[in-house]
């Protein structure tokens, strides 16, 4: 590794008492990245600058915000208002937590695509997991601060999640709040919690996060591990230092990042109510609670999973974060050895696909209100949601397509008996929507388990080329 | 090799095609059922600065008698609405104007209230809620929380009700509390269930009964001010944000355009 070569002066004094050149080299100028990233893979970088935006942001709105039940609100007008640029900080920060989500969304869609869960990157993935969900408790804790109407009954949402746990339910949320309704003790512990102790944990994360992909080495959109062909001096035949190609690579992205990020900032802060709620402009009264209760975009899938549950509030809950934990358990339900979706059959292309428009179906569901026919639809995405996971199991091995029939049987099987369960001929207008409804899971079943079973091209895998594609 | 090139050419419209055509079916199956208020589009102009002195000088006389501007200064106000100095107004001027026009209140100590103040009002909100059996909302965020367009309608939109406390009725805000203060102006509406085709109910007409002292264009434009300036009120720096957004656009733009020239350097030796 050392060439003999010894730095001198000021950074031969560091180096002699801190490995700056060795980590340098490891991390930036001899860590060797597929040279074929394509744009997906900009999301990572984008994570972290926006993981940068909040921290700077948010030290500065601590200066000025007041986390008290009887100021905080008045607080934050005034940092709007009378501190010189505060709009622009305040604005910086509540764009930043939708951008957060919004990166991060796609740069988990990236590892679903090109299967960068797999080979000796579980845990790359399980800390990517908790990061996220770091992320989640977050952005929670931080909506309550403005102490709007959103924030005190979003979080009164929230927070009564955990009263549907049996037994210990009510006691554990009388924990979490501090009182018997959210007030100032609860809003200074998720001030507290908000400020200190998730950031924290989340910059180590994203520290382990790297640590573990910089030992495997990356993804890339072929699915190829490129330190398998090596040159003679050890250095991947397909690779590429990550400084300087990937940082200058990185730059005209981050500028692209900036256009969209700043044009919201100065044009349309709220984003038509869905960056900022209006709702959440009148401050908090616990006596008044709005006609309705929309959580913050980023939490509507998952919302709209919690409601379409309605066996029990438990189950709900517990869908929720099944929904949550179904993703942590990705590398080991996919166990196909083809990486990316390039190489796979065109069902999984489609069952891809096809999550994430329910991902997205699920989060417009979220914002909306509840009628017979949305309701319906939110149950049937959330089958969708989970049967994702059980094709993805059964897309495992594509040689033997007969499974895929029973599989499709199996599970159309578990659809019909919910369905029977569910139906109730007496109230007319959700049996009338479970009636026609049901197409939507089954016709999922079919585009990724019958199309593949019976159109055999459709299950044809492609054999992964050895050097990486332009 | 068919099977693989298929297969890619479909990969490459998954987002173009597949995943929007998707959307737009699950989407589409589920009917419109989004009962929204009919509102009017007030048409606010936060470039028109007159428009913006007016309105403030009307929600001084007729709004803050109860309602309060708590999060707004009086000076901060002058210098937005166009009483600065590149106008010709001196520091003087301004406390003038604001002591003629906008402040009637005094302090604790029996001093006109200061032009740094906030506009607070002095009707003290347990009264309010006495009088009016519901406590007497601040206007400073009403043009974010529930936007221009609502509180045009809204003002527009009172009707005689005798079933009512206050004799009066509103179409946008259901049973509300507040009397119609501008009825002097505006006069006195009733309301008039259109029966639309097929015995549907057809929207509401509002028909004037008892005209008030001014025609209804006058009206609506001392409406159109109020909702303009309260527009202006719930979020000040609205002035300049769009702006100064320009020149940032602007310069992202450049800094995009030289940073893509860096990138193209370095990697034109990689293949």
């Amino acid at each position: 590794m050392a060439t003999g070569t010894q730095a001198t002066g000021l950074l031969g004094w560091i180096d002699e008492r801190f490995p700056l050149i060795e980590t340098w080299k490891a991390h930036m100028s001899e860590y060797y990245a597929p040279k074929n990233f394509n744009a997906w893979y900009y999301f990572g970088v984008l994570a972290m600058l926006v993981l940068v935006i909040q921290i700077v942001s948010g030290i500065f709105l601590t200066m000025h915000y007041k986390p008290d039940a009887q100021l905080a609100f008045a607080s934050v007008e005034y940092i709007m208002r009378d501190v010189p640029g505060g709009w622009f900080i305040r604005y910086l920060h509540s764009t930043g937590a939708s951008a957060f989500f919004i990166v991060v969304y796609f740069h988990m869609f990236r590892g679903l695509m090109y299967g960068s869960y797999k080979g000796k990157r579980e845990l790359v993935w399980l800390i990517g997991m908790v990061i996220y969900l770091a992320l989640m408790a977050e952005a929670f804790m931080g909506y309550l601060l403005p102490w709007g109407q959103m924030s005190f009954w979003g979080a009164q949402v929230i927070i009564n999640l955990f009263n549907t746990i049996p037994v210990i339910g009510n006691d554990l949320s009388l924990w979490i709040r501090g009182d018997f309704v959210i007030s100032d003790p609860t809003l200074n512990r998720l001030f507290a919690f908000h400020v200190a102790a998730v950031p924290l944990i989340l910059v180590a994360l994203v520290f382990v996060h790297i640590v573990a992909l910089h030992k495997v080495g990356s993804n890339n959109p072929d699915g190829i591990e490129i330190k398998a062909l090596k040159n003679e001096k050890g250095i991947p035949l397909d690779g590429v230092p990550f400084h300087p190609y990937y940082t200058v690579h990185d730059i005209p992205a981050i500028a692209a990042f900036f256009f969209v990020f700043f044009g919201i900032i100065f044009f349309m802060p709220e984003v038509g109510g869905y960056f900022l709620e209006h709702a959440n402009f009148e401050p908090a009264n616990p006596l008044k609670t709005p006609e309705h209760i929309a959580p913050v975009w980023y939490f509507t899938p998952f919302y709209t999973i919690l409601r379409s549950v309605t066996l029990s509030p438990f189950a709900g809950t517990v869908a929720m974060f099944g929904a949550i934990i179904m993703l942590f358990l990705l590398p080991w339900i996919d166990r196909n050895p083809i990486k990316s979706w390039r190489y796979r059959n065109t069902a999984h292309m489609f069952n891809i696909a096809i999550f994430a428009v329910v991902f997205i179906v699920l989060g417009y569901l979220g914002v909306k209100p509840v009628t017979d026919e949305l309701k319906e639809l939110g149950v049937r995405m959330t089958e969708i949601y989970f049967l994702f996971f059980a094709v993805l199991y059964a897309h495992s091995n594509s040689s033997k397509p007969g499974r895929y029939l029973i599989w499709f049987i199996v599970l159309a099987g578990i659809v019909f008996l919910i369905d029977f369960y569910r139906y109730n001929p007496e109230a007319v207008e959700s049996a009338k929507q479970i009636k026609w409804q049901w197409i939507w899971p089954i016709g999922y079943l079919s585009v990724t388990l019958l199309l593949p079973f019976i159109v055999r091209p459709c299950n044809a895998e492609k054999p992964v080329p050895e050097r990486v594609t332009s | 090799m068919s099977s693989k090139g298929l297969s890619n050419s479909i990969r490459k419209w998954v987002f173009v095609l597949i995943v929007p055509v998707l959307l737009l079916v699950i989407l589409g199956s589920i009917g419109g059922s989004d009962h929204k208020l009919n509102l009017q589009s007030a048409h606010v102009n936060l470039d028109d600065k007159e428009s913006l002195q007016r309105g403030a000088k009307y929600f001084v006389n007729y709004c803050m008698g109860c309602h309060s501007l708590k999060f707004n200064r009086y000076n901060r106000v002058a210098k937005d609405i166009g009483l600065t100095a590149d106008n010709g107004f001196s520091d003087d001027d301004v406390v003038n104007l604001l002591r003629e026009n906008l402040i009637f209140t005094r302090d604790e100590e029996g001093k006109p209230v200061k032009v740094g103040s906030l506009m607070e009002n002095a009707y003290p909100p347990k009264a309010a809620k006495m009088a009016f059996g519901a406590s007497v909302p601040d206007l400073s965020l009403v043009g974010r929380s529930r936007g221009p367009d609502w509180i045009y309608t809204y003002l527009k939109g009172f009707y005689l009700d005798d079933s009512r406390p206050m004799g009066v009725n509103n179409t946008v805000f259901k049973d509300v509390g507040m009397p119609h203060v501008l009825g002097n102006l505006q006069g006195w509406q009733v309301k008039e269930e259109a029966h639309g085709k097929d015995g549907e109910h057809g929207a509401p007409v509002l028909k004037l009964a008892k005209p008030g002292k001014l025609n209804a264009a006058e009206y609506d434009r001392v409406v159109h001010d109020l909702t303009n300036f309260l527009t202006y009120a719930s979020e000040p720096a609205q002035l300049s944000r769009k702006t100064i957004g320009i020149f940032v656009l602007l310069f992202v733009i450049l800094f995009f355009l030289v940073a893509l020239a860096l990138e193209k350097e370095y990697w034109k030796d990689i293949h």
